[in-house]
């Protein structure tokens, strides 16, 4: 298998809560410019893939990749260096922020010598262009008129788009997102997929969903977990005709 | 004439409560923490700063080192307790109240500590500079240096961690990591560094409120006690989260008491602390300054 510099990819992962396996042997890769999506029932360890993946649950087995090299699972606040970025179901804001200081919080990487220097006002040149990359990002994805309001005071579909400009500040080159296309409505949900076909030419795109129109439309490739174990592994064409993946989903259907 | 004596002097105590409100505020802006500790790492660095004057003989030499050594104080006290507390206490009702309980504990731990080093009985700290009020013609009015002196120390520490939390990177992440410490992660924040700068800026700031207030009193293990309840009032009232509300908190607690004081009489004053934070409340339920919390769009 060849390895791009900028791949990850999970292998044999598990994950246990108490004596219950919320994943069991999970692998998953993902290549530059991919957009690679994961559904799965409701409780098939999706959330739970994504937070082995960002630090946020420690797995009990299996290994971590970048860019073709194993090494340890990051920690949390390593990831925006290793330029992995995600977003949170929901709105996944700070809410006592204006969109402004949201989406400044990721532009800017903290070290020791950087927490000084900002004491000391020492780093004045790159406050300003984080400030302008910040501009730059807002008005991307159309939402430069909401700088200045307070996180908590959005409506929802605008907080949806800080929060993809929050995780993109830091230039990922692995984007997680995580149901970004949960309550929306039909034009956001077109303005998106359109957004995300739009930045795979700067960063890989991993995403959870449970829009399938979505899924089917923007993703090269689809993982499909059910009861935390992967049953199926392609082409969007190839997992709609997958028996497999189809019972999984019509008992889900079924039992509720 | 009285009215503006006792207006002076509410004013000046009441830059004292803000002082201390200003050090609880400063925690709580980056951890979501009442630190009740406050108090005695407050008496601990002015303790430190009072052998510093001793040796030294001058105050001007004692002040830096003994709001260093809080803000040091400060950043152990997380480092070396809460930051575990937090790792073991994570969710639930638990991580929110075992905290404060901690700090609770530590306040009666610190100040057994510093109980044994310097005995219980009352130390007399020397006034850099003179108690005696200014004179006006033939009248001296209840304001001297050393209020003027409490007063202007206030007002810097106000400006001064004012500005961090709103201009700087730092105060931007502070602000960040104490809200909603999973996102600061994602962002890149390394969020139990950065709360133990807040930590350690409170440590300075309570230091501050102590080497100040003390030359105007005595110096024993629970001095700054009585002072832990007037700042934490005035917090409440400034809502508890905002630096300048913390302020103005602490004055209308000093001006309220000093009529109180001069035109009802003493007995009541203490009462009268509580019976104005529960007027506020009633009216501003979240404090002069307190955010909105809890309204989504």
């Amino acid at each position: 298998m060849t390895h791009n510099p900028s791949s990850l990819r999970l292998d044999a992962v598990s994950v246990q809560f108490g004596g219950l396996a919320a994943l069991t042997e999970v692998s998953l890769e993902i290549n530059p410019g991919e957009v690679v999506g994961v559904i799965g029932p409701n409780g098939a360890g999706k959330t739970t893939l994504f937070n082995v993946l960002t630090g946020l649950v420690a797995p009990s087995a299996g290994s971590f990749f970048l860019a073709g090299k194993k090494r340890d699972w990051p920690k949390t606040h390593e990831l925006t260096s290793l330029g992995i970025a995600r977003t949170l179901q929901g709105v996944g804001l700070f809410s006592d922020l204006t969109v402004f200081e949201n989406v400044l919080v990721g532009a800017t990487h903290f070290s020791k010598m950087r927490i000084f220097k900002s004491l000391l006002g020492l780093d004045g040149g790159a406050n300003k262009k984080n400030e302008m990359r910040v501009h730059q990002i807002l008005d991307t994805l159309g939402i430069s008129d909401y700088a200045d309001r307070k996180a908590d005071s959005l409506p929802y579909p605008i907080s949806k788009r800080v929060a993809l400009a929050r995780a993109l500040i830091s230039e990922p080159t692995t984007l997680i997102l995580d149901e970004p296309a949960g309550g929306l409505g039909t034009g956001d949900i077109e303005w998106l997929k359109e957004f995300i076909l739009l930045i795979r030419s700067k960063t890989s795109v991993l995403l959870v969903e449970h829009h399938m129109d979505v899924i089917m439309n923007v993703c090269d490739r689809i993982y499909v977990l059910n009861f935390g174990e992967l049953i199926a592994h392609g082409t969007p064409g190839e997992i709609k005709n997958n028996s497999e993946v189809v019972a999984a989903y019509l008992g889900s259907e079924a039992s509720r | 004439m009285i009215f503006i004596d006792t207006l002076l002097l509410g004013i000046s105590s009441g830059a004292i409560y803000s002082l201390m409100a200003l050090a609880l505020v400063l925690v709580w802006r980056s951890t979501r923490i009442v630190n009740f500790a406050q108090a005695s790492q407050a008496v601990l660095s002015t303790y430190i700063g009072y052998e510093i004057t001793m040796r030294s003989h001058n105050y001007w030499v004692s002040l830096p080192l003994a709001i260093l050594f809080g803000a040091i104080l400060g950043s152990l006290i997380d480092f070396l307790f809460m930051r575990y507390l937090a790792k073991r206490a994570k969710s639930g009702p638990i991580a929110e109240i075992a905290p404060v309980i901690a700090t609770l504990g530590l306040l009666g731990l610190l100040q057994s500590i510093i109980g044994l080093i310097w005995g219980n009985s009352f130390l007399q700290y020397p006034t850099p500079l003179s108690g005696k009020g200014f004179t006006f013609g033939s009248h001296t009015i209840p304001f001297s240096p050393q209020n003027l002196f409490i007063v202007l120390a206030t007002a810097i520490v106000l400006l001064v961690f004012g500005g961090i939390f709103r201009f700087t990177d730092l105060g931007l992440a502070l602000r960040a990591a104490s809200f909603q410490p999973e996102i600061a992660q994602l962002a890149g924040i390394r969020v139990a560094r950065i709360r133990n700068i807040g930590w350690a800026f409170a440590g300075a700031a309570g230091a501050v409120a102590g080497a100040v207030i003390t030359p105007t009193s005595v110096l024993s293990p629970n001095s700054l006690d009585l002072l832990l309840v007037s700042g934490f009032i005035a917090a409440v009232m400034g809502g508890l989260d905002s630096l300048v509300g913390a302020v103005i908190g602490g004055l209308v607690l000093g001006v309220g008491f000093s009529f109180i004081l001069q035109y009802v009489g003493s007995s009541v004053t203490f009462l009268a602390g509580f019976f104005i934070l529960v007027i506020v409340l009633l009216i501003r339920p979240r404090g002069f300054f307190g955010h909105q919390v809890g309204r989504h769009a």
